[in-house]
């Protein structure tokens, strides 16, 4: 009913490819911060780090004192003394391979693994103040809060992203709808002449925009992912950059954004058409 | 079936039509005659309500025509023939497909015998798939007759249908138009061309209204 207009369908399949290529790596993004916040809270909320501090002479009775304090401690699962080779792996980052660590008056560091429900850290800290004055408890709440702060912050983000994408790709659908209306005055005096309701003449083009928006988006999205599948990602253990792809059922999620390009084109060029209709008589 | 009751009507701070008094009824023959300017194509719009009055009231088929909703005014549309100097055609489509839009439109499948019929009638059968581009100016005025009465309205309107055509196609477009008068449909033809008006005044008893400063007024005996 509409004449071909290669100009908008260009310009809103370009734009409808763009912004789904774009929101590809914004759900990425989303889902790595998510997937990275998760396993800091869950790794580390698990565990906590005992560091005794004490003179040679007295590490050994301040180390079972500490022992005994966490045996009797309700909620502690297991606590595991860290060997030498351990604080040596610790270290070697910094200080590089072959560290003469029996040389240093390092701290000796007790690795605690909660029970489920976990321990009291306030209740344990005032014991050991009392029996072991050297030891130190390290609950990891300290450095693990802005670690997952700063995740969920990045997840909020790439999701703002999404719907900043969104918002784009109405504006575009938007002007380029309401160029294509404007140049189609012509075919819509006609259409009203033998008597076509608003909403027959919205729907011819409601039809072409919804179409160019799901081919636009399609392609948009395949690329996306392509370049995800084909991009060399650092290992899993790397921190931040690590996992950006997809993986697993993930996969499934970015085929999720062509419908909801064509749900934004729909809307938005309806919501024009019918303004247009309506203002023009 | 169309009542225009004291109907005026302003453009840009000038009042072209003023306290018009008008009734189309069924079976009726109208011309609508006045210089160039005079408010022809403008109480053709008023009697199918692509325009709305100032003042007055405006009646099609028993309902005030500014209390239609917008969508009761395009099925009421539908009920109406209209025919334009210029055929207002979708160029990029077929004339059969121009022809038929008016079913298109309202959702309707188009009865392929009919639409045959009807380019047959009009002349045009051979024409059927061609743009409206590549026809001539008879053939364009004859396709447009075609799309305004494919939905066997209740009345045509026509401007100046013969406009752009020769003397000869216009006796055949006004032979296709007293066919349809005669067969019910009320026909209001608005032109200059007062040759046709006497052409159509010897074969039907078609009533002459003129427009003139800014009223309307039935034309005198000359006519």
């Amino acid at each position: 009913m509409v004449p071909a207009s290669g100009y908008t369908a260009l310009l809103t399949g370009a734009t409808a490819a763009a912004m789904a290529f774009l929101a590809v790596f914004a759900l990425a993004l989303s889902l790595a911060s998510g997937r990275l916040a998760d396993r800091w809270s869950q790794t580390l909320a698990q565990t906590a780090t005992l560091r005794i501090s004490a003179p040679p002479s007295q590490m050994t009775a301040q180390t079972a004192a500490v022992l005994e304090i966490l045996r009797t401690t309700p909620g502690v699962a297991s606590v595991r003394v860290l060997e030498s080779d351990e604080q040596r792996a610790l270290l070697e980052p910094w200080f590089g391979p072959d560290l003469p660590i029996e040389a240093l008056a390092l701290p000796r560091l007790i690795e605690i693994i909660e029970a489920p429900d976990g321990f009291d850290p306030v209740g344990l800290r005032m014991r050991l103040a009392a029996e072991a004055p050297g030891a130190v408890l390290d609950d990891h709440t300290r450095w693990r809060r802005p670690l997952v702060q700063a995740a969920d912050a990045l997840r909020l983000l790439a999701l703002g992203s999404i719907l900043l994408i969104a918002g784009a790709l109405a504006a575009m659908v938007t002007l380029a709808a309401s160029f294509s209306l404007a140049a189609n005055a012509q075919v819509i005096r006609v259409l009203r002449l033998v008597g076509a309701r608003d909403a027959f003449i919205a729907r011819a083009f409601v039809r072409r925009f919804t179409l160019r928006g799901l081919v636009g988006a399609s392609i948009g999205t395949a690329a996306g992912m392509a370049v995800l599948a084909l991009m060399p990602l650092a290992p899993a253990r790397d921190g931040v950059f690590s996992g950006l792809g997809f993986s697993g059922a993930d996969w499934l999620l970015p085929l999720l954004i062509p419908p909801l390009a064509v749900l934004v084109a729909w809307a938005a060029t309806r919501v024009t058409a019918f303004r247009v209709l309506r203002r023009e008589g | 079936m169309i009542r225009l009751a004291d109907v005026a009507h302003r453009y840009s701070g000038r009042e072209l039509l003023a306290g018009v008094e008008l009734e189309i009824a069924g079976g009726a023959f109208l011309f609508l005659t006045g210089p160039s300017g005079a408010g022809k194509t403008t109480l053709l719009k008023l009697c199918y309500g692509e325009l709305q009055p100032s003042a007055g009231r405006v009646e099609l088929f028993g309902q005030d025509m500014q209390r239609l909703s917008r969508d009761a005014l395009a099925d009421t549309r539908r009920r109406i023939g209209v025919i334009h100097q210029d055929c207002q055609f979708l160029d990029h489509l077929s004339i059969a497909d121009n022809v038929a839009l008016p079913f298109l439109a309202a959702g309707r499948p188009v009865p392929a015998d009919d639409l045959r019929e009807l380019l047959n009638w009009v002349g045009l059968e051979d024409r059927a798939e061609a743009r409206p581009p590549t026809l001539s100016g008879g053939e364009r005025q004859r396709a447009a007759l075609a799309r305004a009465v494919i939905m066997s309205p209740e009345v045509v309107l026509a401007d100046e249908p013969t406009g752009n055509v020769d003397w000869e196609m216009s006796m055949r477009l006004l032979s296709l138009l007293l066919e349809l008068n005669r067969m019910g449909t009320a026909v209001m033809i608005a032109t200059h061309d007062l040759a046709l008006i006497r052409a159509a005044k010897a074969q039907v008893s078609a009533r002459v209204l003129r427009i003139s400063e800014r009223q309307l007024q039935t034309a005198g005996s000359d006519l």
